[in-house]
C-alpha cells in the first residue's frame, strides 16, 4: 500500500491505495464517489472521464499514484445549473455514459476556443454513447455555448 | 416534458447496481468453457484455492432443474457433463473482493475433451456435428399465400439474390450485473434487467421456490437493446446460487470483456430472394428463404425467426408469397433478443434486393418502390389487410424532399467525375415494423396494470415496465398526468419490484408506450370511477376524492386496474402463420448519403434522413432520441461492427477492436415524423423502439452501390470487404 495525497473536488485528500490501483477504483471503492462509471476498462468509452488538473482523462487508465499532488475533479463536482441545456436537448438516455459526457461537454463550454481548430463531434469522440446517436449531446453543447455567449455579451 | 430523471443522470447521482453499497458482500466470478463443444472431463481447482474460504458453486448446487427456459428447456444454468459453446458457464466462485474472485476464477481450469463443433450455420452439418434432432434445426417456419410456383413460372422477369448479415453486440454502456441476498427465507435479486417477471420465473424454477420466496427488483439499468431481456435470468440465478451457498450477499458484475464474450448477440442471417416481376417492375411473386444462426441454445430464436420472416417481403403488395425459414443450432454463444428482433436482417435483404432488381431491369429504385408500396386494402405476406389510413407514398415523398434525393443524385455524378479518390452516392430504404408482440402474443400475455390512489392525493403507477434509457418513466408520468388532469409532480412511477407491481409483460417488442401506455389510461379511468368520479373530473376534484376515500378506508389500498384487451378485428392463426401479425405498424423511409474513400476503402455516412409515421408522437425529444440512437446503432451494424469468430468464440470481445460509432463517425441524424394517431395505443402512439434499426443498413448499402458501382451484399461493409469488392 502507498499513501497518495491530492486535491479531490477542491478538498485535500489522502488515501492509502494498492501500488497498481486505478484512479477509477480509488474514487469508487475507497472514496465513495460512484458517479464515475466503468464502461470498458481500457480507455475506449470515456464513461470514467474525470478532470486531472482541469483536463479530461480516463480514470481507468491512470494509476492512482500518478495523481499525487494533482487536482482531480469528478462528476460530483459539477454545477447542475450548467447541465440544463444538455437535459433539455436529450443528451442523456440510459445514463451510463452520461457522467463522462457531462464532464467533456462542460470542458468544451469552458474552452470554446477549441472549436477554432476542432469540430464538436471530434471533441466528443472520446465518449461513446449507445443510446442517443449523439444528436442530443451535440445540440446540448451548442445550446450551452450559445447561452454562454449571450450571457458574456450582456456582462 | 423533459426527461424525468435526466438531471439525476447528468450529475452522476443515478446509482446502477455496481454503484450501490452492499454490506458484508462477497464478489462473484464465473468459470467458463474454453472449448466450443465437448465433454467436461474435469474441473481443476488448484490446491491453494481449496479451503481458502472461497465459495464454489457448480450444477450440483441447483435445487431445481438446470435450465433457463424462454421457449424450450435447453439452456443450462451451469454446464454439467457437456459444453456447447465457448465461454459457457461451468462454475461460480465468490471471494472477499472483486479482484480475488476474478483471480480465483482464472486459476480454475475446465478440462474439455473436444467434440466436432458446428461453426457455420450456412453449411449442412456433418453427422458428427449433429446435436439437435437429426439436422441441428432449432425451428422451422413457413409463410405461404397464393400460388408461388405458378406465378414465378409465369413472371416475365425473375431476379435472384443472396444477402448476409453478421452478429452484433449490444454494447449497452452498463455491463450485466446483479446483486443477490437472503432476507429471511426470501431470495432477493436486484440488478440490471429489462423484464423482472422473466427473471422471477427463471429463479423460482431453478431454485425450486414458490413465487412468494423470490423477489426481483430492477436497479437503474444502463441500456438494454434486448440484451437485458434474456441473459439477466442467467446472471440472477448465478448470483442467487452463490448467495445461498455463502449465506452472504453477493455482487456479480461483468466487466466489458466478459460481457461481450459470454452474452447473447444479434442473430447472423443468410437470406435468399427469388422475385417474379412484370416488365414495369410490379412484384408478382416472392420466394424467400431465411436462415438464422441460433447459436448453442434455443433462447428466443423461434420468435426472432418469426418476426424476421413476417417482415421479409417488405412493405410491398404481392399476392403470391412463400417465405421459408429455419434457425440453426451452432456451437457459438446463443444469439438472442436485439432491438429489431430479426426484422433488421430480413429488411436489409429485401431493401438491398429492391435496388438490385431496379438496376437489373433498368427501373429507377424510387419508382420501383412507388409502384409496389402497400396501399390501404392490400395485404401483407401473412394476409393481413392493411387499412390504417397512413399514406405510405407520402412517407417516401417526405424523405426524398428532406434529403433532396434527386438533386443530390445529379450532383454526385459531377462530384465523382471531379474527384480522383472520393465517390459519393445516395440510397434509400422503405420499411415497416410491427409493434407489440407477434400474433396472439399480447392476448396470451393478459397484461395487468394498476395505478394506486394515495392518501396524500398523489397517484402511483404500478407497472413492471422498466426504464432502460428509452424514457418509460417520463412517458408514463406524462400519460397518467394527462389522463387524470394532474400536475406531473403528483404522479409517482414505482420502481419495478415483483413484490409491488403486477405483470404487464416484458419491456420488449416496441410495446411499452403503445400497449402499456394504453393500460395506464384505462387504469386511470378505473381509479376515477372507483372514487365515484367521471371523466369530466378535474385533477383537484380527483385528489380531494382520493384523500376522502383514504379517510373513510384507513389502511386500505385504492387501486385502479386495467387488463389488456385485444383491439377488435384482430385474427391470427399460429398454426398456418396467417392473419394479423401485428395490431399496428410503423412505416418509414430512410435516406443515406455516403462518401467512399477509394484509398482507404472506408464508407462514411455524410447525411442521413429518417422519416417515419408512428402514430402520435408523445414526446418529441424522446421520440427523436429513440430514432437517432437506433439509426446510429444501425450505421454501426452496417459499416463498423464485426464480431470476429475464433472456434465459436468472439475473438474481439473488447471495445478496442469491436468498433461502435463515435460522435465523429456519424452525421447529424435528421428526423421527421408523420402522425396518424393509432386509436388503440397509449395517447394514439405506435411503438418506435425497434423501427430505426431496420432502415440504415439497406439505405447505406444502396448508397455505396450508387457511389461506387459495386454490389455489396454482405454486412458489415468493413474496409476489408469493400476493398475486395472494389478491386475485383
Amino acid at each position: 500500500m502507498i499513501e497518495v495525497t491530492f486535491t479531490l473536488n477542491g478538498s485535500p485528500t489522502t488515501v492509502q491505495v494498492d501500488d497498481t490501483e486505478r484512479l477509477l477504483d480509488t474514487l469508487r471503492d475507497r472514496l465513495a464517489l460512484p458517479g464515475t462509471k466503468e464502461g470498458c476498462g481500457e480507455g475506449e468509452c470515456g464513461s470514467c472521464t474525470v478532470y486531472v488538473d482541469g483536463l479530461p482523462a480516463n480514470a481507468c487508465l491512470i494509476p492512482t499514484f500518478q495523481v499525487k499532488g494533482r487536482g482531480v475533479e469528478t462528476v460530483e463536482s459539477l454545477d447542475p445549473a450548467r447541465l440544463a441545456p444538455l437535459h433539455e436537448s436529450g443528451a442523456t438516455q440510459c445514463g451510463a455514459c452520461t457522467p463522462g459526457v457531462a464532464l467533456t461537454a462542460l470542458w468544451i463550454l469552458d474552452q470554446p476556443e477549441l472549436l477554432k481548430t476542432h469540430s464538436l463531434r471530434e471533441l466528443m469522440a472520446g465518449n461513446l454513447c449507445r443510446c442517443t446517436g449523439y444528436n442530443g449531446i451535440i445540440e446540448g453543447i451548442r445550446k450551452g455555448l450559445t447561452e454562454q455567449a449571450a450571457r458574456e455579451g450582456r456582462d | 416534458m423533459k426527461r424525468f430523471e435526466g438531471l439525476e443522470k447528468l450529475t452522476g447521482r443515478t446509482l446502477f447496481i455496481d454503484d450501490l453499497p452492499l454490506e458484508n458482500c462477497l464478489w462473484g466470478a464465473t468459470v467458463r468453457s474454453p472449448a466450443a463443444r465437448g465433454t467436461i472431463r474435469q474441473v481443476r481447482v488448484p490446491n491453494h484455492l481449496e479451503g481458502s474460504g472461497l465459495v464454489l458453486v457448480d450444477h450440483r448446487d441447483l435445487p431445481g432443474p438446470n435450465v433457463v427456459s424462454l421457449i424450450t428447456d435447453d439452456w443450462p444454468i451451469l454446464a454439467a457433463e457437456t459444453v456447447r459453446h465457448r465461454y459457457e458457464p461451468v462454475m461460480l466462485v465468490a471471494a472477499e473482493s472483486r479482484a480475488a474472485a476474478r483471480r480465483a476464477a482464472a486459476q480454475i481450469e475446465v478440462v474439455v475433451d473436444p467434440l466436432p463443433a458446428a461453426l457455420d450455420f450456412r453449411q449442412t452439418p456433418t453427422a458428427e456435428q449433429i446435436q439437435v434432432g437429426d439436422d441441428n434445426v432449432l425451428k422451422q417456419l413457413k409463410i405461404e399465400r397464393g400460388e408461388v410456383d405458378e406465378a414465378l413460372a409465369a413472371a416475365p422477369i425473375v431476379v435472384e439474390g443472396e444477402y448476409e448479415t453478421g452478429a452484433q453486440e449490444h454494447v449497452y454502456l452498463e455491463p450485466q450485473g446483479m446483486a443477490a441476498w437472503l432476507d429471511g427465507e426470501v431470495v432477493v435479486v436486484h440488478g440490471s434487467l429489462q423484464c423482472p417477471y422473466y427473471v422471477e420465473s427463471a429463479l423460482t424454477r431453478a431454485l425450486d421456490l414458490p413465487a412468494e420466496r423470490v423477489r426481483v427488483i430492477q436497479a437503474a439499468t444502463g441500456g438494454g437493446f434486448g440484451g437485458k431481456e434474456d441473459f439477466p435470468s442467467i446472471v440472477a440465478i448465478h448470483a442467487a446460487l452463490l448467495a445461498i451457498k455463502a449465506q452472504r450477499p453477493i455482487k456479480l458484475i461483468y466487466d466489458r470483456g466478459e460481457d461481450m464474450a459470454a452474452t447473447t448477440k444479434r442473430h447472423p442471417a443468410w437470406i435468399r430472394h427469388r422475385t417474379g416481376l412484370s416488365e414495369e417492375g410490379q412484384i408478382l411473386a416472392h420466394d424467400i428463404e431465411v436462415v438464422l444462426d441460433g447459436g448453442a441454445y434455443v433462447t428466443l430464436s423461434p420468435v426472432v425467426l418469426s418476426r424476421g420472416m413476417i417482415h421479409a417481403a417488405g412493405p410491398y403488395a404481392c399476392d403470391h408469397v412463400r417465405i421459408r425459414g429455419r434457425a440453426m443450432m451452432t456451437n457459438s454463444v446463443p444469439f438472442g433478443a436485439f432491438r429489431g428482433f430479426g426484422a433488421p436482417q430480413t429488411l436489409f435483404a429485401i431493401e438491398r434486393h429492391m435496388d438490385v432488381i431496379a438496376k437489373q431491369i433498368g427501373v429507377d429504385p424510387v419508382k420501383l418502390r412507388r409502384l409496389n408500396l402497400l396501399t390501404d386494402g392490400q395485404a401483407t405476406a401473412t394476409g393481413q389487410v392493411i387499412d390504417d389510413g397512413t399514406d405510405r407514398q407520402q412517407v417516401l415523398s417526405r424523405a426524398l424532399d428532406l434529403s433532396r434525393f434527386t438533386y443530390k443524385r445529379s450532383q454526385h455524378t459531377a462530384f465523382n467525375a471531379e474527384h480522383a479518390y472520393l465517390r459519393r452516392g445516395i440510397g434509400l430504404a422503405c420499411f415497416f415494423h410491427g409493434a407489440g408482440f407477434t400474433g396472439s402474443g399480447e392476448r396470451a400475455m393478459k397484461s395487468l396494470l394498476h395505478v394506486a390512489g394515495l392518501a396524500d392525493g398523489r397517484v402511483e403507477v404500478l407497472s413492471a415496465s422498466t426504464e432502460i434509457g428509452q424514457g418509460t418513466t417520463t412517458i408514463f408520468t406524462q400519460i397518467a398526468a394527462d389522463q387524470l388532469r394532474l400536475d406531473p409532480e403528483q404522479i409517482l412511477i414505482a420502481q419495478p419490484d415483483t413484490w409491488r407491481v403486477p405483470d404487464n409483460g416484458p419491456t420488449v417488442a416496441s410495446r411499452t408506450t403503445m400497449v402499456v401506455g394504453r393500460l395506464i389510461e384505462r387504469a386511470c379511468d378505473n381509479l376515477r370511477e372507483r372514487v365515484g368520479l367521471d371523466a369530466a373530473a378535474t385533477g383537484t376534484e380527483l385528489q380531494a376524492a382520493l384523500v376522502a376515500w383514504h379517510e373513510e378506508h384507513p389502511d386500505e389500498e385504492l387501486l385502479g386496474s386495467a387488463r389488456y384487451q385485444q383491439p377488435p378485428g384482430i385474427e391470427w392463426d399460429d398454426e398456418t402463420y396467417r392473419g394479423d401479425a401485428y395490431s399496428a405498424y410503423g412505416w418509414a423511409t430512410y435516406v443515406a448519403e455516403v462518401e467512399v474513400d477509394l484509398r482507404t476503402y472506408t464508407a462514411r455516412v455524410i447525411d442521413f434522413v429518417a422519416v417515419q409515421e408512428i402514430g402520435k408522437v408523445l414526446n418529441e425529444t424522446l421520440a427523436r432520441g429513440q430514432i437517432q440512437g437506433g439509426v446510429v446503432q444501425g450505421i454501426g451494424w452496417a459499416l463498423l461492427e464485426e464480431c470476429r469468430w475464433q472456434e465459436g468464440g468472439m475473438a474481439n470481445h473488447q471495445l478496442t477492436n469491436y468498433i461502435i460509432p463515435t460522435s465523429d463517425d456519424v452525421p447529424s441524424i435528421r428526423v421527421a415524423f408523420l402522425e396518424n394517431p393509432y386509436p388503440h395505443g397509449g395517447q394514439g402512439a405506435k411503438g418506435i423502439g425497434e423501427l430505426p434499426l431496420d432502415g440504415p443498413a439497406p439505405a447505406i448499402f444502396n448508397a455505396v452501390a450508387a457511389a461506387t458501382g459495386v454490389d455489396p451484399r454482405v454486412l458489415p461493409l468493413v474496409p476489408e470487404r469493400l476493398m475486395e469488392l472494389i478491386e475485383q
